[in-house]
C-alpha cells in the first residue's frame, strides 16, 4: 500500500466575486520512501497541493472534494488534534523563505525542543541532545552555541539546514519541500538539495518536492507530476518524462532548460503565460499556448489517459509521437 | 550595548536643554518678578537696584547659566502663591498623580493584551464584534467627557462612588501618600483611573489586534502550525510576543499623552495632583510652578522614553544594540 | 502645470469611475459606513447652516436673558416651548448654540488639519528626497515632537500664551491659536508616511527617467511622488479630524480654547460641567453627545477607508 493517496483532489478559493479552483481534481500516489517531484510554472497550483497534504489551506481557500490518504487515514477529514499529532511527526514541511519560516523572536533551540515536546514524553534535557544530533548531521558546526542563537544571527543557507533538521526531528515518514532553494544564494542551492537527498535515502523518508527546476527533479527525484493550471497534466517516472516527454506544455518545459540549447543560440521559450485561474480558457488550458492545438483542444478538456510509460493529457498525444518519430527519422 | 546606552542618554541631556531653554523663555517674559516681590508702590530707582540685584539685568548667557546651575541643584524658584520651592510644591502632588496613571496602566494593560489577543483569534464572534463596536466608540469619547459621564452616572445619580478627591490616604514614605490601603481610598481612585484608562485602553486593544492579526498571518506561524505545535503556545508563544514589540514603542509614545490627559482627569475629579496644580498655576500665573511643572514633566517623559526604547532593544534579539550605538 | 489641465470631458467619467471602483462597490456594500456619511453629512449640513438654520443667534447679547437659564429640554417638565433642548447657564438656546458650537469645532479641526497635511507633506518630501543629514535631523525631531504628546505640548503652549496676553486678547484670538497648535504639534504623523513612500519611490527608474528628463526636483515631488502616497494621507486625515475635534474640546473644557462666550462643544460641555450636580444635566450631557456621535462617525468612516485602501502605514 502506498504511504500518500491523493484521489480527485479539489481545492476552491472563495473570492469576493467568485469561486476560484485552485486544484481541480488531482489525483496521485507516494510509495513509502519514494520521492516525488511537482513540478510547473508559479500558480499552477503546486504550493497549494503541498500545502493541502498538510491540511494548511486557510480561509479564503477550501477543500471542495477529493481525499488525501496517509497511510489509510483521510487528511481532509482529521479533526484538529489528530492533525496536530501528524504534523512535523508523521509528516514534516520544509518552507520556500528560510528568513521567514523560523520566528525571529525564539532561539533555535526553542523552536526544535517545542517540536520535540509536542509530539514526545522528552525532558528537557533529552529534547536539547536529539536536536543536536540532528545539526549535526545536517554539517552545521558546533551545534550547542547554534541552540542559543536567534535566527537573524545565521545565514540562510544555516537557516535552511536547521529547517531541514527540525523536519528529520521526529523522523517522520513523508518530507514536503516547497521550492527549499528558491530564496537562496545560487551558490548554495546544489549544496542543499544534495544534503536533503542524502538524508532522504539514508533515512528512508519519503519526499515531495516542488519545484519549477526541471534540472533539479531529474537529480532528485524518482517520479515526476508536471502541473498546469491547477491540473496534471503529466506523470510517470522521471526518467521518461525527462527523456522523452508526452506533452507539448513538458517538451516545451524541457526544451527551454538552459542545457538544451547550445551556447550563443536563443533559449527557447514557450510563447505566452500561463492563464490566471480566475480564466482558464475552455478546452485543454494549454490550447492558446500549444502550436499543435485543434477545435477540439479549444472545445474539449483532455483526459487523462496512460500512454506508454507515462499518464498524460493531451488529444493530440498520438499525433504528436508520430510526428516526432518522423521528426527523427528525417534528422 | 555601552555605545547604544551613551547615545540614547546623550540625546535624553540634549531635549533636556531645549526643555530648560523654552522653560527659561518663559520664565523671562511671563510676569513680574519684581511685582511679586514688592508689589507696585516701590520708586523706579528702588526697582534698578533691586533688578541689579536680582541679576535680571545680566546677559542673557549668564541668566540661562544661573537659571540651569539652580536648576541642577533642584532649585526651581518658589511658587509665588504657595511661598514654598517650587520643587517641593509638585514633589508634593507627584504621588497622587503618579498613583492615578498607575491604577489606569493597570486597566489598561491588565485588558488590553487578553481583549486584544481574543479578538485577533476569534475575530467573528458576537463577543469579538462587541469588543470592537465598543472600543471605536472607547476612542471617539474624549477623556474629559468619559470623566463627566461617569460622575453624571456613579456618583450625581447612583451615588456609588465619591466624585472627587482622594479620600482617606495613608502615609507611606517622604511625600507619598497612598489611595491602595483603604477602602475609601480605593473607592476615590476607581473612576479617575477608569476615566483616564478611557482612550487608550481601546486605542492598545485595536492596536494589539491589528498587530497579532497580521503576525498569525505570518510564515512562521503558518510554519508553527506544520510543526504541529499546540494553538495556545502558537498565540502566546510564538505570536504574542512579536505582537508586543511594536505595542512597546507605542506604549512609549502613550505616555506622554497619558500625562496630558491626567490633566484633564484630576480637573474633572479635583484629585489633588500636579495636573491639577499645573491649572490653577495658569489660572494664578504662577511662574515658577509652571516653569516648575514644565521641566518635572519632560524630564519625567524624556526618562521614561529613554527607558521605553532601552526595554525594546533588551526584548528585541533582532535589535543589536551594540551595533546601534557605533 | 497649465498644460497638463484636465479636460471638462473627463471630469463625469472620472467621478463614475470612483462610483464604480473597488471603493464606491465596497461602500455601498457597508451599510455602516453609508449611515456614517449620511449622519456626518447631516451634522458637517446643519453647523455649516447654522446662521440660517438656529432660531437664536448666541452671539447676539440682544437675544439672551439670563432669566431664561436653565430651562429643561422639551420633553422634561418645566420646559418652555421655544426651547427645544432647553437652555444653559446664561440662558442661551441649546440647540442654537450646540448648531454654532458644532460649526466652530468642525472648522477649526479641518483648518488644524489642513495645516498638519501641508506641513508634514512638505517636510515628508522634503526630508524623503533630500536624505542624509536634513532627513536624519527632521526624523529625530518628528520622534520627539511625537513622543511629547499633542496635547500636553497645546496644554502649555496655550496657558502660557494665554497667562502672557490675558484672558482677554486670548479669547479673541483663540480661534487661531487653536488652529496654529494643534496644526503644528501633529506634523509627524504625515511627514513620517509621506516620507516612507518617497524613499520606497525614489528607488523606481521612472524617478530616474524623470530626473534625465530635466524635471525639477519640485515637479518630480508633487507631480510623481505625491500621488503615491494620497491614500494614506487620506486615512490618516480622517483620524486626524477627529483626533483635533476631540483635542479642540479637551482644550476648551481646560479653559485654554474657547470662550464661553463664542463656544465650541468643549466649551459648552465645560460651563455645563458645573450644573450637572444641580440637576441641569442637558447643558453638558447633549453637547456631549453630539461630539461623540460627531467623532464617532468620521473614525467609522476612517475605519472604513483604511479596510478598503489598506495603505501602508507608518508604524512607530
Amino acid at each position: 500500500m502506498s504511504l500518500l493517496s491523493v484521489r480527485d483532489l479539489t481545492v476552491k478559493f472563495a473570492m469576493r466575486d467568485e469561486t476560484v479552483t485552485a486544484l481541480n481534481g488531482i489525483s496521485f500516489d507516494v510509495a513509502k520512501g519514494e520521492r516525488l517531484g511537482i513540478v510547473g510554472e508559479s500558480g499552477a497550483g503546486k504550493s497549494i497541493t503541498g500545502f493541502s497534504l498538510m491540511n494548511l489551506i486557510s480561509r479564503p481557500g477550501y477543500v471542495d472534494r477529493g481525499e488525501i490518504l496517509l497511510d489509510g487515514e483521510d487528511v481532509v477529514k482529521m479533526n484538529d488534534k489528530r492533525l496536530r499529532q501528524l504534523r512535523g511527526d508523521k509528516m514534516a514541511m520544509i518552507f520556500q523563505d528560510p528568513m521567514v519560516t523560523l520566528n525571529p523572536v525564539l532561539t533555535i533551540g526553542q523552536q526544535m525542543i517545542e517540536t520535540l515536546l509536542a509530539h514526545r514524553k522528552l525532558s528537557r534535557e533529552e529534547a536539547r541532545q536529539i536536536a543536536i544530533v540532528k545539526l549535526r548531521e545536517v554539517y552545521i558546526p558546533s551545534p550547542e552555541d547554534r541552540l542559543d542563537q536567534y535566527p537573524h544571527e545565521l545565514s540562510g543557507g544555516m537557516r535552511q539546514r536547521i529547517i531541514i533538521a527540525i523536519a528529520l526531528l521526529l523522523d517522520p515518514e513523508l518530507i514536503i519541500a516547497d521550492e527549499p532553494t528558491t530564496a537562496l544564494d545560487v551558490t548554495i542551492q546544489a549544496d542543499i538539495m544534495e544534503l536533503l537527498l542524502e538524508l532522504c535515502q539514508s533515512n528512508k523518508v519519503g519526499l515531495i518536492l516542488i519545484t519549477h527546476d526541471l534540472g533539479v527533479v531529474s537529480q532528485m527525484t524518482e517520479r515526476t507530476l508536471v502541473m498546469y493550471a491547477g491540473r496534471i497534466i503529466e506523470a510517470g517516472r522521471t526518467r521518461e518524462i525527462i527523456n522523452d516527454p508526452q506533452h507539448p506544455y513538458t517538451q516545451g518545459l524541457i526544451n527551454a532548460l538552459p542545457q538544451q540549447t547550445l551556447p550563443g543560440h536563443k533559449l527557447r521559450q514557450i510563447p505566452g503565460n500561463m492563464p490566471s485561474l480566475t480564466n482558464i480558457p475552455p478546452g485543454c488550458p494549454f490550447n492558446p499556448r500549444c502550436e499543435y492545438a485543434t477545435d477540439l483542444c479549444r472545445s474539449k478538456l483532455p483526459e487523462v489517459i496512460q500512454y506508454g510509460e507515462v499518464q498524460v493529457a493531451c488529444h493530440e498525444v498520438e499525433r504528436l509521437h508520430a510526428e516526432g518519430a518522423r521528426q527523427e527519422q528525417n534528422a | 550595548m555601552f555605545a547604544y546606552l551613551v547615545k540614547r542618554v546623550f540625546q535624553a541631556i540634549a531635549v533636556m536643554f531645549v526643555i530648560s531653554l523654552i522653560a527659561f523663555a518663559i520664565q523671562g517674559n511671563l510676569g513680574d518678578p519684581l511685582r511679586e516681590l514688592v508689589g507696585q508702590s516701590v520708586s523706579e530707582e528702588v526697582r534698578q537696584q533691586l533688578r541689579d540685584e536680582l541679576g535680571l539685568n545680566d546677559s542673557f548667557l549668564t541668566q540661562y547659566l544661573r537659571f540651569a546651575g539652580n536648576a541642577l541643584q533642584g532649585d526651581l524658584g518658589t511658587s509665588y502663591f504657595f511661598k514654598e520651592p517650587a520643587l517641593d510644591v509638585i514633589m508634593k502632588k507627584l504621588p497622587a498623580t503618579l498613583e492615578l496613571v498607575f491604577g489606569a496602566t493597570l486597566i489598561i494593560v491588565g485588558l488590553s493584551v487578553p481583549l486584544g489577543v481574543y479578538t485577533a483569534i476569534k475575530p467573528d464572534t458576537i463577543l469579538s464584534r462587541i469588543i470592537m463596536g465598543l472600543s471605536i466608540v472607547g476612542i471617539s469619547i474624549p477623556v474629559f467627557l468619559t470623566a463627566i459621564l461617569m460622575i453624571f452616572v456613579f456618583s450625581v445619580s447612583y451615588g456609588w462612588f465619591p466624585s472627587f478627591g482622594r479620600g482617606d490616604v495613608v502615609h507611606v514614605w517622604g511625600y507619598w501618600e497612598t489611595n491602595f490601603v483603604t477602602a475609601d481610598g480605593w473607592m476615590h481612585i476607581i473612576l479617575p483611573s477608569f476615566a483616564l484608562a478611557s482612550i487608550m485602553l481601546p486605542l492598545f486593544v485595536r492596536l494589539i489586534r491589528a498587530e497579532m492579526m497580521e503576525v498569525l498571518q505570518s510564515e512562521y506561524v503558518k510554519y508553527a502550525v506544520a510543526k504541529g505545535i499546540r494553538p495556545w503556545r502558537i498565540y502566546f508563544v510564538h505570536a504574542l510576543k512579536n505582537t508586543l514589540l511594536p505595542v512597546i514603542t507605542v506604549g512609549g509614545v502613550q505616555i506622554g499623552t497619558m500625562v496630558a490627559y491626567t490633566i484633564l482627569t484630576e480637573t474633572v475629579f479635583q484629585w489633588p495632583g500636579m495636573g491639577f496644580m499645573f491649572l490653577e498655576a495658569v489660572n494664578r500665573v504662577d511662574t515658577p510652578l509652571i516653569v516648575a511643572y514644565l521641566i518635572v514633566v519632560g524630564f519625567i517623559f524624556v526618562v521614561t522614553n529613554t527607558i521605553v526604547d532601552l526595554i525594546y532593544g533588551l526584548v528585541n534579539p533582532t535589535v543589536n544594540l551594540a551595533r546601534m550605538g557605533a | 502645470m497649465s498644460t497638463e489641465t484636465v479636460s471638462p470631458r473627463a471630469e463625469p467619467s472620472r467621478w463614475s469611475k470612483i462610483v464604480n471602483s473597488n471603493m464606491g462597490y465596497s461602500f455601498r456594500r457597508n451599510p455602516v459606513a453609508v449611515v456614517s456619511l449620511i449622519i456626518f453629512a447631516l451634522i458637517a449640513g446643519a453647523a455649516f447652516l447654522s446662521p440660517w438654520i438656529a432660531p437664536y443667534d448666541p452671539y447676539d447679547p440682544a437675544q439672551i436673558d439670563i432669566m431664561n437659564s436653565e430651562y429643561p429640554p422639551a420633553w422634561v417638565s418645566g420646559s418652555l416651548p421655544e426651547f427645544v433642548l432647553g437652555t444653559d447657564d446664561q440662558g442661551r438656546d441649546l440647540w442654537s448654540t450646540i448648531l454654532y458650537g458644532t460649526r466652530l469645532s468642525l472648522l477649526i479641526g479641518i483648518c488644524a488639519v489642513a495645516l498638519q497635511a501641508f506641513l508634514g507633506i512638505s517636510i515628508g518630501l522634503l526630508a524623503g528626497y533630500i536624505g542624509g543629514r536634513l532627513d536624519n535631523l527632521l526624523m529625530r525631531m518628528a520622534d520627539i515632537q511625537l513622543s511629547f504628546s499633542t496635547l500636553m505640548v497645546a496644554i502649555i503652549f496655550l496657558a502660557v500664551t494665554q497667562a502672557m496676553f490675558g484672558s482677554e486678547t486670548f479669547n479673541q484670538y483663540a480661534v487661531f491659536f487653536l488652529i496654529a497648535v494643534i496644526g503644528v504639534a501633529e506634523w509627524p504623523q504625515y511627514a513620517r508616511t509621506v516620507r516612507a513612500t518617497v524613499l520606497a519611490e525614489k528607488k523606481k527608474e521612472y524617478i530616474d527617467s524623470a530626473r534625465v528628463l530635466g524635471f525639477g526636483p519640485m515637479r518630480i515631488m508633487v507631480r510623481h511622488i505625491l500621488p503615491n502616497s494620497l491614500s494614506p494621507i487620506f486615512v490618516i486625515s480622517t483620524v486626524q479630524v477627529a483626533n483635533a475635534i476631540i483635542s479642540e474640546a479637551s482644550l476648551s473644557f481646560l479653559g485654554l480654547g474657547m470662550p464661553p462666550s463664542q463656544p465650541s462643544l468643549g466649551s459648552l460641555i465645560s460651563s455645563g460641567f458645573d450644573y450637572i450636580f444641580s440637576g441641569s444635566w442637558w447643558i453638558t450631557v447633549i453637547p456631549g453627545v453630539v461630539l461623540v456621535v460627531l467623532v464617532l462617525v468620521i473614525n467609522l468612516l476612517g475605519d472604513w477607508m483604511r479596510d478598503v485602501l489598506n495603505p501602508k502605514l507608518y508604524k512607530g
